[in-house]
Parts: structure tokens; sequence; C-alpha cells
């Protein structure tokens, strides 16, 4: 058996209890934190709590080798993983191989950034269109598209969350006024006038913690603040009901006329 | 004021008349007399004294071509003639005739428009007089011809008169033939090299005197009055009275054409920028007021100076001090000094004007190949230089002192500047470096090289260079990305013949495709219109052909997907060598919606599995480098010589008989060629004159294949056995 259970948005303590349980009967205990990351000690907290060894995995060994599945026939397994399981990351391949390999799967849900965000934003979540991620720009690799994402998304007057790239391996978690200048940078190159100093954004900080910040601006205020440590996330919204900018500037400190609709 | 100050004034003067330049190289088979021609030119032109000449071999500066008594680099001087009363600047490049240097021989003829091609009377048209006349001809460098040697004729081979001129009229329609069949067009008749007018001379070069038609109506020798000087051991009264220098720059000035006169033809063939623009203009006319244009053709590590290069200026003034652009790497450079060349020397002045061949100074970053101009004027880049020959041969080389291993590091890295037939890996994690070049030889040379700038080094047995390629068709073959979300659908085939030669022989330069100018190109070489349209990349001499349609981000990963192609050719799945002859054509593509998932870490893995599964489903197989051996040997000893061959895969491919010597043509694989020179030698008790040639590459024998792979892999530290398409597909 193969259980994949979410560790939450922030700390030891997002699991459900549903997961903790679970993971009290397993034999064996993967993690990975390629896709998010979790306060630093969570781990070692959930390990004293269960009084069960914890491996953490990276993505060579979840991806190409399937190391879970490797014991899943035998033992029963768990797979621990930021966020709810399934959501943000890429591992529907595993319960597929697991599928076709006769291993049964169970999924143990947990909170996500998809209802996290726009729900700490005051916006609506039916509003939203596709969410993109920024990715750390590589030799031959800058791609337009997450700009492409809130073009298609404001042509629809749909919001934009945009989940910015970590490499766990180097620790190194882009923050949001790097992600506001990656889209400032591909407006230079493809000037279609869809983000300028002047667009509102959000910016998202530690959602799931105790206090996670909420900042909305013009993207010239913002990408001179400091939004403290990791991760961070970013949302471009499009036309505002009346109460997203109520909630935007009374608790994210909008400027007050974006109410008359001035975003 | 001295002579040598006299000499530097004139040299000045002229240099601001391009009607009075002539800027000229001197090509030859090895051993043709190139070299001693050189020398004797410089003498006549009151360079070097005239006894030493002859003996000396000026141009072969450096210590080791003095030693073995052949030239390695093309070295440049620059000197005064009188003709018909006014005064000619001569630019000389002299260049290599051993065919493992022929990198340098193609980066000189960009800087020249005319040469002398000398043969040997006594071997005659030679293969490398082949190659090296094609090399000028491509350029559109226009030849005259030099037959040396004419005293051996008449004094060891004993020829009658009748007999000498048989031998001349051979060897002049040799060449001919030659030109005929590889000038460009319009060149062909109008570049015939005839005896009436004066293109061709006879003489000998050692012994310093030289004569043509118009030098013979001048002073009423005639051929009989040659022929018995030589006999009556009187050459050197010949050679005052028709001394070399005289006949071959008169020649030079008459027959071979200045920068003004060349550059109009030449600049469109080298030039691709708009010939109409203010800089074209100017170049067609070699203008020094215009922009600046200079290509580089050399670049050379001088211990007091640092890095000179030497490059054509085609249009505008090079001054001391001056700001530069360089093209090719868009960066800036400032010229700390400018020269033109006397022997080994250079002779510092403030500017040098278009139409001259100029010695820049302390110019950082400039490598072989680059286009320089005005950063407040930039202009197009020059077309590439083309190399013919490629690297067949691979040595590891080590520091024997371990302090040395920076240093080593900094002269391999220098090396590889200055000859861009050298390829050099270096490997800062074991130490071991590879240097590959155009054959045993040249790998000698370069271990001496780098001995001379003060590194000890030891060196492994030379290693061949082997390809990797494919006999049939395979796929569509799925390459799934390691997350699994991204997924390419690949099919891959030989490479049509005639494609292949198009890129081997430059009509298609290798490179990313930009824009759908090369089009036309690809349907010219035989690729079906669909796919002429798509290439998206030629690498290594093979494609990279996007069949699909309206995929959504697939541009986005274009150059991904390119990346992982063209890691891929540089690693073959058999043995790691690389890929050539290939056929790589993108049929399908799944791709994630997001673009974190389909990162480099993503395509690149994918796209290479695919290739590499399809290869090894498409019957992929080992190419081993050629060399064509030329032999010249006496009768008696040609049983000997071709043992040899024969002992070494070899294959006699023709032989030919004159008088008492044969000569054999036959090929070798370069991995049985190592020792050659030893062992012919002692096979023929030294009595053989023998060169070779690269002659690309072919399949290894099948019952070869197997072993060598696996002693390849070896080496490498890899399984011995290759993996199969299975391991790429899982």
């Amino acid at each position: 058996m193969l259980y994949i259970i979410g560790l939450g948005l922030y700390d030891e303590n997002d699991i459900s209890i549903k997961g903790m349980k679970t993971l009290k009967e397993c034999d064996r205990i993967f993690a990975e934190f390629y896709t998010a990351k979790l306060k630093d000690q969570s781990l070692s907290t959930i390990k004293e709590k269960t009084g069960k060894d914890i491996q953490i995995i990276g993505r060579k060994e979840i991806e190409e080798e399937m190391k879970p599945l490797k014991y899943a026939k035998r033992e029963d397994v768990a797979l621990l993983v930021p966020g709810d399981p399934l959501a943000a990351t890429t591992h529907s391949t595993l319960i597929l191989e697991a599928q076709r390999k006769n291993i049964k799967t169970r999924i143990i849900h947990s909170s996500s950034i998809f209802s996290a965000a726009p729900g700490l934003a005051g916006l609506q979540i039916y509003k939203f269109g596709k969410t993109t991620t920024i990715p750390f720009p590589e030799e031959n690799y800058f791609p337009h598209s997450p700009y492409l994402t809130i073009k298609n998304n404001l042509k629809y007057d749909a919001h934009t969350l945009i989940l910015l790239d970590i490499k766990a391996e180097e620790n190194k978690y882009m923050n949001a006024n790097q992600g506001l200048k990656y889209l400032l940078k591909v407006e230079e190159e493809r000037k279609e006038n869809i983000i300028s100093l002047d667009s509102l954004a959000v910016v998202l900080a530690r959602v799931g913690s105790s206090n996670p910040l909420i900042r909305a601006d013009r993207i010239k205020k913002l990408i001179v603040e400091d939004f403290g440590g990791p991760l961070h996330c970013l949302i471009i919204p499009s036309k505002l009901h009346f109460l997203e900018a109520e909630y935007l500037i009374e608790i994210g400190r909008a400027p007050p006329e974006i109410l008359e609709g001035r975003i | 004021m001295s002579r040598r100050a006299k000499m530097i004034n004139k040299i000045k003067e002229l240099m601001n008349k391009p009607d009075y330049i002539r800027n000229i190289g001197i090509v030859a088979h090895i051993d043709h007399g190139k070299t001693t021609l050189s020398d004797n030119l410089l003498a006549g032109a009151g360079m070097i004294s005239a006894e030493l000449a002859g003996e000396q071999l000026f141009l072969d500066f450096d210590e080791q071509e003095q030693a073995r008594g052949i030239t390695i680099d093309a070295a440049n001087v620059s000197m005064v003639h009188p003709y018909n009363g006014k005064e000619y600047l001569i630019n000389l490049i002299d260049t290599p005739g051993h065919v493992d240097f022929g990198g340098d021989v193609t980066r000189a003829m960009r800087a020249v428009d005319g040469a002398v091609v000398v043969v040997c009377a006594v071997e005659g048209v030679m293969p490398q007089t082949e190659t090296v006349l094609r090399q000028a001809l491509k350029e559109h460098v226009k030849p005259v011809l030099f037959i040396n040697k004419v005293d051996r004729l008449i004094n060891e081979l004993k020829l009658k008169p009748e007999e000498l001129q048989e031998r001349f009229i051979k060897i002049i329609s040799q060449v001919n033939k030659l030109i005929k069949s590889m000038a460009p067009k319009e060149f062909k008749e109008k570049w015939q090299v005839k005896v009436e007018d004066g293109s061709v001379a006879f003489g000998s070069a050692y012994y310093n005197w030289a004569i043509n038609v118009p030098i013979m109506q001048e002073t009423g020798i005639t051929f009989k009055d040659i022929y018995q000087y030589c006999k009556e051991d009187r050459q050197k009264e010949l050679a005052q009275k028709v001394p070399l220098h005289k006949v071959l720059l008169g020649m030079v000035v008459k027959h071979l054409p200045s920068p003004s006169e060349s550059q109009a033809y030449r600049v469109p063939i080298i030039w691709q920028g708009d010939l109409e623009s203010e800089e074209g203009q100017s170049m067609l006319k070699t203008d020094p007021q215009g922009p600046l244009a200079v290509m580089i053709t050399d670049v050379r590590i001088d211990k007091h100076a640092g890095e000179v290069a030497t490059g054509r200026i085609f249009g505008g003034t090079i001054k001391k001090g001056d700001e530069i652009f360089l093209v090719g790497s868009h960066a800036t450079s400032r010229v700390q000094q400018v020269g033109v060349y006397m022997g080994p020397e250079r002779i510092n002045t403030d500017l040098v004007p278009a139409g001259n061949i100029v010695a820049i100074t302390g110019a950082k970053n400039v490598v072989a190949g680059e286009t320089i101009c005005d950063p407040e004027r930039k202009i197009e880049a020059f077309e590439s230089l083309e190399h013919i020959s490629e690297p067949v041969v691979t040595v590891a080389v080590e520091a024997k002192n371990t302090k040395d291993l920076p240093k080593l590091i900094e002269v391999l890295r220098q090396i590889a500047k200055e000859d861009p037939t050298v390829k050099v890996e270096i490997n800062e994690e074991t130490g071991e470096h590879l240097v590959s070049g155009m054959g045993e030889l040249h790998l000698e040379i370069i271990a001496y090289r780098i001995n001379e700038k003060g590194v000890e080094i030891e060196t492994s047995e030379p290693i061949v260079v082997y390809r990797e390629t494919v006999m049939d068709n395979a796929g569509p073959v799925e390459g799934k990305s390691p997350n699994k979300h991204n997924r390419f659908y690949i099919t891959i085939e030989p490479l049509e013949e005639s494609v292949f030669k198009a890129i081997q022989e430059g009509m298609i330069k290798e490179g990313r495709i930009k824009g759908k100018e090369m089009a036309n190109k690809f349907i010219k070489a035989g690729l079906s219109k669909e796919e002429a349209r798509r290439v998206w990349d030629v690498y290594e001499r093979n494609l990279f052909i996007n069949m699909t349609r309206g995929i959504q981000y697939l541009d986005e990963i274009k150059e991904l997907i390119l990346d992982g192609f063209e890691t891929a050719i540089d690693d073959g799945p058999l043995a790691k060598e690389k890929v050539m002859g290939v056929k790589v054509k993108l049929m399908d593509a799944k791709i994630h919606e997001d673009a974190v998932h389909r990162g480099p870490a993503q395509v690149l893995p994918a796209v290479r599995r695919a290739i590499y599964a399809a290869m090894m489903m498409a019957e992929p197989k080992i190419l081993e480098p050629i060399q064509k051996v030329f032999i010249n040997v006496p009768q008696e000893y040609m049983g000997n010589a071709t043992r040899e061959i024969q002992n070494r895969r070899g294959q006699i491919l023709d032989m030919s008989q004159e008088g008492d010597m044969v000569t054999v043509e036959a090929k070798v694989p370069v991995a049985e060629m190592f020792g050659f020179a030893g062992d012919i030698r002692s096979a023929t008790e030294g009595r053989c004159l023998w060169s070779t040639e690269n002659a690309g590459f072919e399949k290894l024998p099948d019952e070869l294949q197997k072993t060598i792979i696996r002693e390849i892999r070896t080496r490498k530290g890899l399984s011995p056995e290759p993996y199969g398409a299975d391991h790429y597909l899982s």
C-alpha cells in the first residue's frame, strides 16, 4: 500500500490527524521537499511524534526510480508531500505506475496554496484563470509563458495565481521581488502592455503560518519592499468585485483608488 | 639613414597606395621548396644577406621548424620591389605545406589576393598541390605557377632538352586542368597560367635563379642556355643574370591583382552584408576613408607583446589606440599597437590603411576568424573560415610537475587560440587534458610547443578519433522527460549523401537556422521541400528537422530541444564519440502546461533519450578516419612499400610509373598509421618520399566494430557494452 500524505502549507501542525495516524502505522516513510518547503525543524518534530524514521528523497529518486513503489508491494509505505499532494506537483505518475503494478494507493489531503492564496487575498476563487509558475531563468531558457498566461487570463477578466520557482537542492527560493522583475523583463522584450510598474499586484508570503503577509499595491511600490522569508507567491488581479477591492485596501493596504476600478 | 630605416620608410609610404600593393601567398606540396623560395625573395629584396638565403630558412623562425626542415606556421613578411620604374609593396604570407597543418593555409588565403603555386619539377603535381590550389581558388585567390628544382631534372635525372620541355608541358597542363575544374566560373579561363604571357616561371629556388618568357625576351637567354648553365655548374652566374626575386616578384606584380582590383570581386564572396551600403562600397573600392572592416586570420601569443593578431584590412584605416568592436563576440577592445611585418619582426606604425595585412597588438580576446570594426559603425561579419580538415587524433596531456597544473591549462588555452585546427578539452578535475589534432606529427609539434612555453608534460599514446552514425531508419521513438510529463517523438535516418557533402564543403553553414533564407540551399542540396523549410539546426554534419505543426509552447523550448540534440550528437550512444551524417526529425511533442515542469532538466534528457533509442534501433555503426597516403619510391622498393600499406588494412588505389620511380596512391585507416614514418623508411632504406592527406571517415569493418566499441568504452570508463534502445525508453 502506498499512502501519499499532504503535509499542508507551513509547519508540522498542518498535516491532518488522519495523516498523522496513518504515519504511525506505516512501515516505511519517505518525504520530498523539492516542490515546496516547510518551516525548518518541522520534519524532526514529526519524527519525534511518530517515533519513526523519515527518509528524504530527491526528484530523481521519485520521478525516475519511483523508489517508494519498490517497497509498497510488500510494505505500507508513506510519501510525505508538502501542500495537497496532487495539487501543484506532478505525483500523478506515481499513482498511475502503482495502478499498473497492482499496488493500492490512498491520498490523504491537506491544505493547498491553490485555495489558501486566493482566500487570504480576499479574491473569489471562481474568478481565477490558469495558474502559472515563474521559473529561475537558465541558459537558453527564459520562457515568456507566465506573462502570456496572465495576458490570456486578463482577456477573460480572470485573476492569475503565480507560483514562484524553488530549487530546494540549492536552497534557492524565488522571492516576490524577483518574480515581479521577471515579468517586467518579459514586458520589455514583448512590449504588449500587459505588465507595467503601475500594475496592481498582490504579494503573499508564508501562507499557512500564524501571521501570513498580504500586501497589495502598484508593482513600483512592491518591488522595493522586503517581504521576509520564503515561500512567496503572487497574484495579478483582473477586474475587482467591490468586496475584493475593499478587502485588498483594508487588509492588503492597497491604494484606495482601486475601488473606483483603477487597477 | 640606414638601409633598414629606408626600407621601413618605403613600406610606410607604399602602404597608402593600394594599386602598388600585392598581398600574396606561396603554396605548395610539402618539400617542393616554398620556404627556400620565400627566403631568396627576401634576400633579393635586401631583407636578409644573400649568402644566408637558401640555407637560413628565414621564415621558419620556430626552432622546431628549422630542426625538422619543414614550415609549421604561416609567417608574414613585407618587402619592396621595383618594377618598370615603379616601386611595389609585396606582403607575403608563407604557408605550411604539410597536410597536418592545413588550417593555416585556409586562413592565410583569406588575407591574400594572389598565390604563387610552387611545383617541384621532379615530383610534378602532387595531391597537396591540388589541396592548396583548391583552398586558394575557393577564396578567389588568383594563381601563378613556379616550376622549381629545374636543375635537378638536368643534373640528376639527366633529362634531354626535349624531355625537359615535355615535363614542363605536362605540369602546366595538369595545373591548368585543376584551375579549370576548381576556379569560380568567371575565372576558369581567365586564370589559366601560360608560358607565353609569363604567368609561368621556371627555375631553382635553391640556386636562386628563375626565368619566364618576358625575361627571356628581355635578356636573350634561352632554354638552351639554361640547360648549358646547369650542366656546366654555372648556376651562380645564372643567378646574377636572372635573379629569382626579380623574375618572381616581376611575375607577381604583373599577373597577380592589387587589393583594389581583387576586392571588387572578392568582397561579395567573403562578406554577406549589403554591398550598396557605405561599408560595402568602401570595401569594394578599398577605401581607407571608409568604415573600418578587418578580418583576423591568425593570432599568436608573443612573449613580450602578448596577443598579436594578424588580419587583412578590407575597408577603412586602423590606428594605434583605436577602440574596436569584435563582431563575433560582441565585445569592444582597444588596439595598443598596429604594424606591418618584416621577417619575424613587426614594425609599428601609427596607422595601417585598407588593402594591407596588419599586425594588431594588445587587442584582448581576438580569435582567428573574427571580424573587427568601429564600435560606432558596426558591420556584418565576414564569412567564417572553412577548415577542410578536422582533428582525427587525440593525446592525453598531463603536467609532469603538479605545480605546473594551472600553467598548463593557460598554455593549452593559448595553443587552442593560436591554432583553430587544434581542439583542446580541459578537465580540471582529473588534470588529464585532451588535445586533438590533424595527425601524429601535428600533435608532436603541439607537445613541443607546450614544452617551449615552459611546462613539462607527459603525453599518452595517440588515440584515434572515431565517429558514430546509423545505416538504417528508425522511429518514431518516444522519449520521456524525467518527470514523465513531457514526451518527444523522434525518427532517425541516414543523412542524404548530397546534403552531407554540401555541409562538408561549406555550401551549407553549420549552426541553428534563423530565418527562411536557408531553405533554398537545402533544397538545392537534395532535401525535400517539406523538410528544407523545417530545418532547425545543422550541427557537426547532422540535421535536426521539426516536422510538427502548431504545438503550443514548442517555440519556448526550441533552444532546449536543440541543446538536447546537440549534446546527444557530441556523445553518441555507442561509445560517446561524435555522431555524424544523421537526420533527426521531431514528429510530435507533448508538453506540460507549466513552465517549471518543462525546463532544461526535463527537456534535455527527454530529447537525448529519444535520439539515443532511435539510433540504437537504426543499425548504429562506428566510423573511422582514413588517410590517403602517397608514396614515391624507386621500383625495386615498390614491393616493400606496398606491403607496408597492405599490413595496415590499407588499400592501393592507384599506381603510376615514371622512369624508375613509382607513385603509389593508397588509403589507410588513421588507426594503422601510427609509426608509419619509421617503418616505411626502413622498408625502403630511406629511398622514398611520402605524404598523407586526411580523407574523411569510413565505416569501420564489421568484424572490428565490437572490439573497438569495447576498447573506447573501457578507455572512457564506461560499461564495456553500449546500452540497447530499451534502456532509453523506460
